[in-house]
């Protein structure tokens, strides 16, 4: 039986605020510098280098407080993921996504007081903030500060690395983001998740033990 | 016979001649204490600044008692202001120069002498690892310069009596260092009577040949001339593998997409240029050493938009089931 449960913090919300706007200021300013175009500017080019900058850091910060809270508070049990099984996990929820919802199959892995995330929500979200963020976020320091990045790695300038990678990450991270965005349509009732990322409330399964 | 007769009358007057500058103008007291604060051999100097730093000299023969006025030649010319200020204002004359050079008028064997290379003093010196003298070295020795033009040498465009430091100095900004390099390649490539000293090549007009540049002025006043005249690389700052002309960049692509040239050495002083101006924290979050297009890369772009492309095929298709399956 779902109710409606306290379930996201407000320091949470506001880092998750702070971070969604970090995240979709340097999509759209580093979209404008990818592709630059004196006809078409999406955001005038200098503008979008500063923007770009000046968010970068802010996100940094912002992923250090998500780094070190999650090191130091309980939040970090939403994102373990056990090894054992996984593949069962992940291979259930996504054909609750593919057919199950569709044929109003209950959902194999519901919010509870005990799990905020779904297997492939937990497999998405490691991978996201502990590999992608960090990667995009190393290697924009590395471009802002460029002669602490190696002259060159296997002949190929170092640079150039840093900065395909960067943008690399950046693409992922976007790609991310409309995933996110459209699987949080998923929930109790279309713009329910959105709801409860603003007021704290979310709608919770009562009973079920968290994998 | 006659020729030892004339050995002798040579020497004779030789030794009979002495030397004065046509100076009126020896610098004072005064003027040589500032620079006594940065050289201990001022006063030893002097002795061939009085010649050195003046246009014109005068040959004295005090056998028979006439005198000589000659113009120095402009390359042999070196004012104390620039001597004084340069990356080795601290040396004596003869530190790099023949003890010949004592004599005058100068015997042959001084003329004659060998000029030391930057390599000679600077190359395998711990002390001067981070210029890479070495690899500057063995760029040189493939470039244009050494290659197609006879007697080139460091001291062609590194005027070993006035060279500052530029582009490693954290004193100048980025754009003093690019006037400076660029001053560097056209005080040969825009000044014929030297270009010709140097080369049978026919006079170049450098408006003219690098009309097809557009906004021509941002780009001389912007981008050294080495960017797109030298093969680049991360590793040595400023690079020294001058190229063929017909070599040279061309391609506005090369700097503004993928993989941009300028991205490489310039990029990086550039980015600490403008912290050492803006300081830290605003020199990063602020710093503009970036090139439009720098990081544009096809591959790149093309797996994105395909990855963006079914990302969205796949969620149109969820749509579409939730709004059959109404979910």
């Amino acid at each position: 039986m779902a109710k409606l449960s306290y379930h996201y913090p407000l320091s949470i919300r506001i880092w998750h605020g702070i971070n969604a706007l970090c995240i979709l200021l340097l999509i759209a300013t580093g979209i404008s510098m990818y592709y630059v175009d004196p006809n078409r500017t999406l955001i005038e080019f200098s503008w979008a280098v500063k923007i770009h900058n000046i968010t970068g850091v802010i996100l940094s910060f912002s992923y250090l407080i998500f780094f070190i809270s999650n090191i130091t508070t309980g939040n970090r049990k939403y994102y373990k993921m056990p090894l054992k099984g996984i593949g069962e996990r992940l291979l259930k929820q996504s054909q609750y996504y593919a057919f199950g919802m569709f044929k109003g199959e209950k959902k194999p892995y519901p919010i509870t007081e005990q799990r905020k995330f779904n297997p492939l929500q937990k497999l998405f979200y490691v991978i996201i903030m502990y590999i992608g963020v960090p990667l995009v976020i190393i290697s924009g320091w590395g471009l802002l500060l460029p002669e602490s990045v190696i002259g060159a790695f296997m002949g190929v300038s170092g640079i150039l690395i840093t900065d395909v990678l960067h943008v690399a990450m950046g693409f992922f991270i976007s790609l991310f983001l409309v995933i996110h965005i459209y699987v949080s349509t998923i929930g109790h009732t279309r713009s329910a998740n959105f709801k409860s990322i603003v007021n704290g409330y979310g709608w919770i399964e009562e009973s079920e033990n968290a994998k | 016979m006659k020729k030892i007769a004339s050995i002798i009358l040579s020497l004779f007057l030789a030794s009979s001649i002495s030397l004065a500058a046509q100076s009126d103008s020896l610098e004072n007291a005064a003027d040589l204490e500032k620079y006594r604060e940065v050289n201990d051999f001022v006063d030893e100097n002097e002795s061939c600044f009085k010649c050195h730093a003046e246009t014109k000299y005068v040959l004295v023969d005090e056998f028979f008692g006439t005198e000589f006025v000659n113009s120095l030649c402009p390359d042999k010319m070196v004012t104390r202001d620039e001597y004084y200020s340069m990356v080795h204002k601290s040396f004596a004359c003869l530190d790099c120069h023949a003890y010949d050079y004592e004599e005058f008028p100068h015997p042959l064997s001084a003329r004659l002498e060998e000029p030391y290379q930057c390599i000679d003093c600077h190359g395998y010196d711990e002390n001067y690892a981070h210029f890479q003298f070495e690899d500057i070295e063995m760029e040189y020795m493939e470039s244009v310069h050494a290659e197609q033009v006879e007697n080139f040498s460091c001291w062609k465009c590194h005027d070993p009596h006035s060279y500052q430091l530029t582009v490693r100095d954290d004193g100048a900004t980025i754009k003093e260092a690019i006037a400076y390099n660029n001053d560097i390649c056209l005080s040969c490539h825009s000044d014929f009577s030297r270009f010709e000293l140097l080369t049978d090549r026919e006079e170049i007009d450098i408006l003219d040949t690098h009309d097809w540049l557009p906004n021509q002025a941002a780009h001389f006043g912007s981008v050294r001339c080495i960017e797109c005249h030298t093969s680049l690389s991360d590793s040595t700052l400023v690079a020294h593998h001058v190229q063929p002309s017909e070599l040279a960049v061309k391609k506005c692509s090369e700097c503004h997409s993928k993989n941009s040239i300028l991205m490489a050495s310039l990029y990086k002083h550039e980015a600490k240029e403008s912290r050492r101006k803006y300081g830290f924290i605003n020199g990063v979050i602020l710093n503009e050493a970036y090139v439009i297009g720098a990081n544009r890369n096809t591959t790149l772009s093309f797996i994105g938009i395909l990855l963006f492309l079914l990302t969205m095929g796949g969620i149109s298709i969820h749509i579409v089931a939730r709004i059959i399956f109404k979910k």
